[in-house]
C-alpha cells in the first residue's frame, strides 16, 4: 500500500512517526513522509526531518521524506490524489490539560477532502 | 494542547460559591460540596463514572477502561485542581473539575459530567456556577473548555453562563471566561 505520512512536528504528529514507520517495517507499504507546515510546532523542520530520518534508519525502512510548503491540509490531500497514494495518515489529536482529545484543523481538513483512506494514529 | 490565545476582555463575576444546597426540576435535593480529598468521595465519584452511559463521553473522556479511570481521576483529583460534586443523598450524580495548564497560575480547563438519570435537571447549571464561585474564591482568573460543535445544548449553557466562543475552527468549539479574582482586595 503506498502510504503518504503527514507531519508538522506536534507531539502527536511525532507519536504518529513512530508507528506508521514501526508497520511500514512490518508489512512493507511504499511509505512517503510529509513534512508540513505547522507554526505551533515546538520543532523545526529540520529537527523533525532529523527525527524522521533516525526513525527510518532505525527501523530500516526506506522512504522519501518531502518538505511540503503551503497549506498543509489542501497540499496534502493534492498530493495523494496527483501521486496514486492509498492512504494519507496523520497525528490523531492533541490532548487537553485533562485528557480531552482535541482533533486539529489540518486533520478536519483531510478527512472532509481526501478521496483516500485516512488514519488517525492514537 | 493549550487553551485560548486570548481570554474574553470583561470579567464575570458574582457566582455562588460551595456549599449550596438546590432543587432540581425534578423535586430532588442537591448538595454541591467541594472534594474533601477522602477516599471515600473519590469512590463515590468513581461510582459515578463507572455507571456512565458511554454515549454521553466527551472527547474520550471519561475513559472506560478501569485503569485508564483510575488514572484520570489520579490526574483531575490532584491537590492543583478544583472539583465540586453534586449529591443525592449518598451517591455523587453530577462533577465539575476545573484542570490547571501548568501551575496554579495558569489558567484552568473545566469539564462538567452529570450522570444520566439527573440530566435535564438544572443540576449542570448549578455545578457550573458553584465551581466557577469557588474558582475565583481561590484566585483564579482564566477558565476554558472545548466542546463538540454539534453539541448545542452544552454550547448554549456555556454562553448563558458567560462562556464567549475563542475558537471555532476546529471539530471541538473553544470557549472561554475570565472571573474577577475574589482574592484580591477591591478597595
Amino acid at each position: 500500500m503506498k502510504v503518504l505520512l503527514g507531519i508538522g512536528g506536534s507531539d502527536d504528529s511525532i507519536r504518529a512517526l513512530e508507528q506508521v514507520v514501526a508497520r511500514t517495517a512490518e508489512v512493507g507499504d511504499d511509505l512517503t513522509v510529509a513534512i508540513v507546515e505547522n507554526p505551533r510546532s515546538p520543532r523545526s523542520r529540520e529537527e523533525i526531518a532529523e527525527r524522521t530520518r533516525e526513525e527510518l534508519d532505525a527501523a530500516g525502512v526506506d522512504a522519501e521524506i518531502r518538505q511540503v510548503e503551503g497549506d498543509p491540509g489542501s497540499e496534502l490531500v493534492d498530493m495523494a490524489e496527483r501521486e496514486g497514494f492509498d492512504e494519507i495518515a496523520l497525528g490523531g489529536g492533541q490532548t487537553s490539560p485533562m485528557g480531552k482529545i482535541n482533533v486539529g484543523s489540518i486533520a478536519e481538513f483531510v478527512l472532509l477532502n481526501a478521496h483516500t483512506s485516512v488514519k488517525l494514529v492514537r | 494542547m493549550t487553551g485560548p490565545e486570548r481570554y474574553p476582555d470583561d470579567h464575570t463575576d458574582g457566582f455562588p460559591s460551595p456549599p449550596r444546597t438546590v432543587e432540581d426540576a425534578e423535586g430532588r435535593t442537591i448538595e454541591l460540596r467541594v472534594y474533601d480529598g477522602s477516599d471515600a468521595e473519590r469512590e463515590a465519584l468513581q461510582a459515578m463514572y463507572e455507571a456512565f452511559d458511554p454515549a454521553d463521553r466527551a472527547q474520550g473522556i471519561p475513559p472506560s477502561r478501569p485503569s485508564k479511570l483510575r488514572g484520570w481521576l489520579d490526574r483531575i483529583l490532584d491537590e492543583d485542581c478544583f472539583n465540586v460534586f453534586a449529591w443525592d443523598g449518598d451517591d455523587v450524580v453530577g462533577h465539575v473539575t476545573l484542570v490547571p495548564e501548568n501551575g496554579t497560575e495558569s489558567p484552568y480547563e473545566l469539564a462538567i459530567f452529570v450522570l444520566q438519570s439527573h440530566q435535564g435537571a438544572g443540576i449542570g447549571t448549578a455545578l457550573i456556577e458553584t465551581a466557577l464561585g469557588y474558582g475565583a474564591e481561590q484566585g483564579i482568573t482564566q477558565v476554558w473548555l472545548t466542546v463538540e460543535r454539534w453539541n448545542r445544548a452544552a454550547v448554549g449553557l456555556y454562553e448563558k453562563i458567560g462562556f464567549e466562543t475563542t475558537d471555532a475552527e476546529s471539530f471541538e468549539l473553544e470557549m472561554a471566561i475570565r472571573l474577577d479574582d475574589q482574592t484580591e482586595s477591591t478597595g
